[in-house]
């Protein structure tokens, strides 16, 4: 099972993570605001589905995401 | 949100050591960040840290050294490549790599570029090319495409006065000076994995010695472009591939030298 | 014997200089001729680059590598590497410039001429700096001083200029400089901010972009600083027959020479007449000027230009004495009996 570590005050909610995740775990949280003022990007995966495949971690300008696998 | 699985799953990726952990100056979506994730990347996986110098361009590049644990000297605007020389001259058994913008390495340091390029020096020269003038505010740089509107162009770019968009990879292809040409983007991640490769690729060269390296990364600027970082990278797909085209442009197999 | 240009390229090498980058212009080709030569023979590089702006980058890049390095040039040549000058001097970085003076504004020409003393001793570039500006007035200190400005430039972490002209350049006289020391013999010092990769210690930076608040301001007065040490400890000058002078001629570089005829004429006539000349013209030697003029109550400046050191002589003396002036700009040279007239004249 993988899932992904968002450093959320490292984000800056550019979105290029959501785009690039095939299986749509990634979402904005708009009621959230991080110390850049940026509503950052959440991890939503009830149903373990996230392959692991780093897409969003390569794709983030911001280097706020880990990968686990 | 997470939860820890049991078999305690093993970090995949993360940061690589190079990079300091500090969070980047650069606006959102910027591709900067993607390229000095690739630059310490490359620098890890050779494990020459205490031996790279780094040379910052001036533009949003120059703070290369606030990112990337390793020495770095900042250049005049443009004169990357002739610091570069200058160092690698001094210390050849170092890496060095110059980190440029388009304004930098394609406007006032051309000439310091071909010529480095030319004499084959054994550096690393990476090109962020955004098709635009970044710190200084957008304006128009030459590599802005024909038609694109900045604050120096605000009718869009026109070949009649204003030139057209400068192929810098296929220009230093042609010098017999260059080891390895390549032109990568940031855009997707099958283009992010190409230009880790790429700029792999261009740091093994210099550390075997085979000559001048270069890898031209197109780039998203989402600011200075005036759309959000989906719609820039999309920009780069339709707009900058079609006119600048990626790939390895040349690639030497053996050491200019030999 | 030897010739000035080939002098400093010599002092040089004595120096430990190891790294030469340049571009050919008249009157100084015979520096980068000659090291292209000698460079090779002491496991040293040449290059010549595509530019003056690059050369004076690509002295930048080995000095903050730890090299001793130089480059020469002339006039239009010293112009275009301002820029990498006042970097230098931004990022706190010595480099040592040979500058063989050639007549301007413009293209002007290529015969010796001091109007270059403004350029030199103003900083040159933009900024609020100077560079360490040594005046060779023979070929023995064409040697010397090119020694002495890789010291200075080392111990101050600041660019420095060997300013000669066409006249120095191509004159041939002995010169004493005995062998030429190995690498490992020459003292230098060590240079521990320089840039030789993270090795067991923290990542350097070199740089001079100061952005914080207040940053720049810091590092103006810290710059300011180490002029005033400068002016303090390694300001040079030479005072010749000034104990019994009524009037003290203020001349430097080969003018000076033509000036010690002069002198010599006006001495036989029984005129009491001495000469003050700089040796750094920055540091000025402003104590020095200031002092002789006490006890002498007219000063004549001489240069081979319109008057460009006649603001440092003035400032100097401090209205203590009368200052005169007298020049030949454009490549006209002062003869020996133009000197005695005019000594005559303000004496």
């Amino acid at each position: 099972m993988a899932y992904v570590k968002i450093n959320k005050d490292r984000c800056k909610g550019c979105g290029l993570c959501i785009q690039n995740c095939k299986l749509a775990l990634l979402v904005i949280v708009e009621d959230e605001l991080n110390v850049l003022g940026y509503h950052p990007v959440g991890f939503v995966d009830g149903e373990g589905e996230c392959k692991g495949c780093k897409f969003c971690a390569e794709t983030c300008p911001d280097c706020a995401i880990e990968v686990y696998k | 949100m997470t939860t820890e699985a049991k078999d305690k799953p093993k970090k995949v990726y993360g940061r690589p050591e190079s990079l300091k952990d500090v969070g980047f100056h650069f606006c959102p979506g910027c591709n900067h960040g993607n390229v000095h994730k690739m630059v310490a990347e490359a620098i890890d996986e050779f494990g020459v840290r205490e031996k790279t110098i780094g040379v910052a361009g001036v533009g949003c590049g120059v703070f290369l050294y606030n990112y990337i644990d390793i020495d770095v000297l900042e250049a005049p605007h443009g004169r990357a490549c002739a610091e570069a020389t200058g160092v690698s001259r001094v210390h050849p058994d170092h890496v060095v790599f110059t980190y440029q913008g388009d304004g930098d390495l394609a406007a006032i340091g051309i000439a310091e570029t071909i010529h480095a390029a030319n004499r084959g020096e054994h550096i690393t020269v990476l090109f962020v090319n955004n098709t635009v003038y970044g710190m200084t505010g957008g304006q128009m740089a030459p590599t802005t495409l024909l038609g694109q509107k900045t604050t120096t162009s605000p009718y869009g770019r026109e070949f009649m006065g204003e030139g057209y968009p400068i192929k810098m990879a296929e220009m230093l292809a042609t010098l017999e000076g260059t080891a390895f040409v390549a032109r990568v983007a940031c855009n997707t991640p099958k283009n992010i994995m190409a230009a880790k490769r790429a700029i792999k690729k261009a740091f093994k060269m210099q550390i075997d010695k085979m000559g001048f390296t270069f890898v031209e990364i197109l780039s998203a600027c989402p600011t200075n472009w005036g759309m959000d970082a989906v719609t820039a990278n999309k920009r780069v797909e339709e707009e900058m591939i079609p006119y600048f085209p990626l790939g390895i442009l040349k690639e030497r197999t053996t050491a200019d030298y030999l | 014997m030897m010739k000035g240009a080939e002098a400093i390229a010599e002092g040089a090498i004595h120096a430990g200089c190891r790294f030469y980058f340049g571009y050919p212009i008249t009157p100084q080709n015979d520096i980068p001729e000659y090291l292209s030569r000698e460079l090779p023979k002491v496991g040293g590089t040449f290059l010549q680059a595509e530019s003056e702006v690059a050369s004076i980058n690509m002295l930048l890049g080995a000095s903050a590598a730890g090299a001793r390095v130089m480059t020469s040039s002339s006039g239009p040549g010293i112009s275009l590497k301002q820029e990498g000058i006042s970097y230098l001097a931004g990022s706190e970085l010595p480099g040592v410039i040979a500058y063989v003076s050639r007549i301007g504004p413009g293209l002007g020409g290529i015969a010796a001429t001091q109007g270059d003393y403004k350029q030199v001793t103003a900083g040159g570039g933009h900024g609020d700096y100077y560079t360490i500006a040594l005046a060779p007035s023979s070929v023995q200190e064409m040697f010397s001083l090119t020694k002495l400005a890789f010291d200075l430039s080392d111990k101050y972490r600041n660019p420095a200029i060997v300013l000669a002209d066409a006249i120095l350049g191509q004159m041939k006289e002995p010169v004493e400089i005995g062998e030429r020391p190995a690498l490992e013999d020459i003292e230098m010092p060590e240079k521990p901010w320089a840039l030789t990769g993270a090795e067991g210690r923290d990542a350097q930076l070199v740089k001079s972009l100061f952005l914080g608040d207040g940053e720049m301001e810091v590092q103006n007065w810290k710059l300011y600083d180490k002029y005033e040490k400068l002016k303090k400890e390694d300001t040079y000058y030479e005072e010749l027959q000034l104990e019994d002078a009524r009037l003290m001629i203020v001349s430097f570089g080969s003018c000076s020479r033509m000036v010690l005829s002069g002198i010599e004429m006006a001495r036989a006539e029984g005129l009491k007449v001495g000469l003050l000349r700089p040796i750094s013209i920055y540091p000025f030697p402003e104590e020095a000027v200031r002092k002789a003029s006490e006890a002498i109550n007219k000063v004549l400046v001489i240069e081979m230009n319109t008057g460009q050191m006649v603001k440092d002589v003035k400032v100097s003396v401090d209205r203590a004495a009368d200052v005169h002036f007298y020049g030949r700009p454009g490549g006209g040279l002062p003869t020996p009996d133009d000197i005695l007239a005019e000594i005559k004249k303000v004496y």
